[in-house]
């Protein structure tokens, strides 16, 4: 029986491929970096741990300063779902817990626990579950991933442990596929830790009883793939198999590869696990076996440092929040010609000012460009599109770039959002490919993010027009009440009276002067002008008055 | 260390608006010969005056405009308008009618609009339909082709007509012209001739050869050689092509099969008047064309059907100019109601 599941599972993992639409052959430059092992990053004097390296919200800091911590000590933890704890990466003090600059497109500086290590390497004690794990749960399972700190390591730093909660998911995707140029960590991983990497994907499996798990990977990494493959048949579960998917930029990316490997394509707005699928990234699936079989944290990644600005390319594995220059030092220090400093690769990564920043979970890749080595786009004189419809060819999302561009280059971001621009990925394909040289992904990057702060924009005036508005209401009310006291007091006056024609006569003069107050009242609110609406955009000017016409229909309808 | 910055992606195929153009211009190059060689003269001479005047003018506009003048006369595309507005226009046309056409192609239709990427119109389609419909006299003045005739005119005889109006001793302007096989048919068709008696005629007779006319069957035949090779480089999408040759085909077969006496063969249509210069060369004008994949179907699909309709039953000669500019006008329509299914909506749809 299980030699007929097993031969069933190896006759299917030679089902056909299912192309993506457009994508892109590019020069690999993997030899750069893959010459040599992993090799291990010497200890420093200091590390500066970011709180918050993953996407969600930072966990709160445990630690304080001038404490001593251990290494694999939690620093920052966290109660909300969405977020990952940090720990500490050696042993050591805490010197310094505030702003540090970090790794980001902006450059901008986060709170950050600034560790000196006092290189004793003094783990905290550790328990680590290790072949029990069949018999867990996989709410328990979960558990240990997500206090392992572990997040996706493929570069969106998702948490792991969310993407574990639904269950019963029929296929594990393993995602070795690393189609960006220069990057080449989980290429060695696989080369040299196989078997871990297919032991933590067997966890994965346990924790979502998943019933299959795919390892896909670029046929570009022939070791790589003989490794997983003597890895797999060690296994001889028949729970894995092995897909070879030609190489191809961006079949790396989640939604592209699923589409690669199933023919399906994940619904718009929604999850691989609506198609019944998960994707995790080699590297995290590393990062889990160590979890669980040595309890030990996430505080630790390979990092390729790559590319011709560098002396010794190579791949490392870095402590988190080791220095950049650190690394850079241990790789021979930078080459004479060196120019920009990618974090990330050269399609998809982003450029950073200063090497003075600490590595993160999200580091998988620090390429040193020399000057003749990259051509980015130039922003400033860029020659007009000539709407060629090369983008549109290559587009792996299916847009029309050409008139996202039309549309985000003037502002008109309706338009824009009609053409789709969400669901541009950013790989940058277009960019890539336009004979004009326009930066179109910045483009629409600039154009997301104004139409983001746009939406703020509104929300906030939307809500300062309620606050105004429940406060009139509520200034109205009381006006109301206290007349109602004047009135019966009056009222009381009259009937102690017992002047019956008075009586009446000051009931009506309390009418009319009622009747008045309101007359002046409505005059009043009538007169109130709204607030925040000085300075405002012609674009705001426009949406508010539609806002303001929808109210007026809805009064309408609502009258009717 | 410090570093540069600059936005991702850092890559690129480093491909250039200027060398497309130029690949353009490559591929014309076989046609446009093949073209001189059967007209003579003329051709060389329009394409002189056409080049001078679109250059120089794209030049003054943009001067007007502040705009950078040596990129945009480099990337090409001026040159582009003027060949094929050389060899749309007949070999003997008066100079001004010449420079009329190239001022109102690059000034009106493609600077004014906002130069290279922005003219919703293909500029040397508007050109000619400028000078097509002011001065549809003068644009009758083709030349019998090399093979009806045994020497071209001479030069100076051609340079005389072209810029003088002076005639050649004893010769009428219509003894020295001569209308297009596509014209005379259409003629002839409507005089209720039909089109064996046509083909056989004494005089019109010598312009026809087995596939469609003399000269004009060898010139479309290069402009596809070019064409093709384009589609090899990956200059021009196939699509537009491909949909407006088939269209053409499909729907002059089916006319010809119903009544071959009136209506001319499909090979006939393919390899007369402009059909390829417009199959290759000005359908793919990736500025004025549809940009969708779909789009681009309907668009050379469009096209055909036009075009079959302007010269069956219309009132000029050839309708590729007309049926070019109608289509460029539903442009917009097209490429907003045929976007692409993006990633992920095929399945929720």
């Amino acid at each position: 029986m299980q030699h007929l599941r097993q031969a069933r599972r190896t006759m299917s993992s030679t089902t056909k491929l299912y192309l993506f639409h457009g994508g892109l052959r590019l020069d690999g430059h993997k030899q750069i970096s893959n010459q040599s092992p992993i090799a291990t990053c010497k200890p420093q004097n200091r590390y500066v741990i970011p709180v918050q390296q993953h996407i969600g919200a930072a966990g709160d800091i445990i630690v304080e300063k001038g404490q001593r911590v251990l290494k694999g000590q939690m620093l920052a933890t966290t109660k909300i779902l969405i977020s990952a704890p940090i720990h500490s990466p050696v042993s050591g003090t805490v010197i310094e817990i505030g702003k540090h600059a970090v790794p980001h497109p902006s450059g901008m500086e986060t709170d950050c626990i600034i560790i000196e290590n006092d290189f004793q390497d003094e783990w905290i004690r550790r328990n680590p579950v290790a072949e029990n794990y069949h018999q867990m749960n996989s709410h328990d399972l979960r558990n240990i991933v997500r206090n392992a700190g572990i997040v996706g390591l493929g570069g969106a730093v998702f948490p792991a442990a969310i993407k574990q909660t639904e269950t019963n998911i029929r296929t594990l995707i393993l995602n070795g596929v690393e189609c960006e140029p220069y990057i080449t960590c989980d290429d060695k991983l696989m080369q040299e830790r196989a078997r871990e990497i297919i032991s933590g994907a067997d966890i994965i499996g346990h924790i979502i009883k998943a019933r299959e798990c795919i390892v896909a990977i670029e046929d570009n990494k022939p070791e790589a793939i003989a490794a997983i493959q003597a890895a797999i048949d060690e296994d001889s579960t028949g729970f894995f198999h092995l897909q070879i998917i030609p190489t191809k930029y961006p079949s790396g990316s989640e939604k592209q590869l699923i589409k690669i490997i199933t023919g399906k394509e994940v619904p718009i707005n929604g999850l691989p696990a609506d198609i019944d699928l998960l994707c995790h990234n080699v590297g995290t699936a590393y990062a889990i076996h160590q979890a669980v079989f040595k309890d030990e944290p996430l505080i630790s990644r390979v990092v390729s440092i790559t590319g011709n600005g560098v002396k010794q390319p190579q791949n490392m594995e870095v402590p988190i929040g080791t220095y950049i220059a650190d690394c850079v030092t241990q790789c021979g220090g930078y080459n004479d010609n060196a120019s920009c400093m990618i974090m990330g690769g050269p399609m998809m990564g982003y450029s950073i000012h200063s090497d003075h920043l600490p590595v993160v979970k999200a580091t998988n890749c620090l390429l040193v460009t020399s000057n003749n080595e990259i051509h980015p786009a130039n922003t400033e004189a860029h020659l007009p599109c000539i709407r060629c419809a090369k983008c549109v060819e290559v587009c792996p999302a299916k847009l029309l770039p050409q008139q996202l561009y039309w549309y985000a280059s003037t502002n008109n971001f309706e338009r824009a959002s009609e053409y789709h621009l969400f669901d541009c990925i950013e790989c940058g394909c277009c960019s890539y490919v336009c004979p004009s040289q326009i930066p179109l992904v910045q483009y629409y990057r600039s154009a997301k993010s104004k139409i983001w702060e746009l939406e703020a924009d509104l929300k906030k005036s939307n809500a300062a027009r309620k606050r105004h508005e429940a406060r009139q209401f509520r200034l109205e009310q009381q006006k109301r009440e206290r007349e109602e006291r004047l009135r019966q007091k009056r009222e009381m006056l009259n009937t102690k009276k017992g002047r019956p024609e008075e009586n009446e006569i000051n009931l009506k003069k309390a009418a009319i002067a009622e009747a008045l107050a309101r007359v002046k009242q409505k005059k009043e609110t009538q007169a109130i002008t709204p607030k925040n609406t000085d300075n405002l955009t012609a674009e705001q000017l426009r949406q508010i008055k539609e806002a303001d016409q929808r109210r007026q229909a809805m009064k309408k309808k609502n009258h009717e | 260390m410090l570093f540069r910055k600059a936005s991702s992606p850092f890559i690129s195929a480093q491909a250039s608006v200027h060398t497309i153009m130029y690949q353009v211009l490559y591929a014309l190059i076989p046609g446009t010969l093949a073209a001189i060689y059967f007209f003579g003269w003329g051709v060389l001479i329009n394409l002189a005056i056409t080049a001078i005047i679109c250059l120089f003018s794209e030049a003054l506009v943009l001067k007007l405009r502040n705009r950078p003048i040596k990129v945009s006369l480099k990337d090409g595309s001026a040159l582009i308008t003027a060949c094929l507005l050389a060899l749309a226009l007949p070999p003997l046309v008066p100079w001004w009618l010449t420079v009329i056409a190239s001022i109102f192609a690059i000034v009106i239709a493609k600077q004014l609009y906002g130069g290279l990427g922005f003219n919703l119109f293909n500029p040397a389609m508007v050109g000619y339909i400028v000078v097509m419909i002011s001065f549809p006299r003068e644009m009758t003045y083709w030349t019998a082709p090399l093979g009806a005739v045994d020497h071209w005119l001479s030069f100076s005889d051609t340079f005389s007509v072209i810029f003088y109006g002076a005639l050649p001793d004893q010769s009428s302007i219509d003894s020295i012209t001569m209308a297009t096989p596509m014209d005379t048919l259409k003629t002839q068709i409507g005089l209720e001739n039909d089109i064996t008696s046509t083909r056989h005629h004494k005089v019109y007779g010598t312009l026809f050869s087995n596939i469609s006319g003399k000269g004009w069957q060898w010139i479309n035949l290069l402009f596809l050689l070019g064409g093709l090779w384009m589609i090899k480089m990956k200059v021009i999408d196939w699509r537009i092509p491909v949909s407006f040759l088939l269209s053409l085909l499909l729907i002059s077969n089916f006319f010809s099969v119903s009544d071959y006496a009136t209506y001319p063969s499909a090979l006939f249509h393919l390899f007369s008047g402009g059909t390829m210069l417009c199959a290759f060369f000005i359908a793919t004008d990736p500025v004025s064309a549809s940009t969708t994949p779909r789009g681009r179907w309907i668009y050379g699909a469009g096209i055909g059907v036009l075009v079959y309709t302007i010269r069956t039953w219309g009132g000029y000669p050839d309708g590729i100019a007309f049926a070019i500019i109608l289509m460029n006008m539903a442009v917009p329509l097209l490429d907003y109601y045929t976007q692409p299914k993006t990633y992920g909506k095929a399945d929720t749809e």
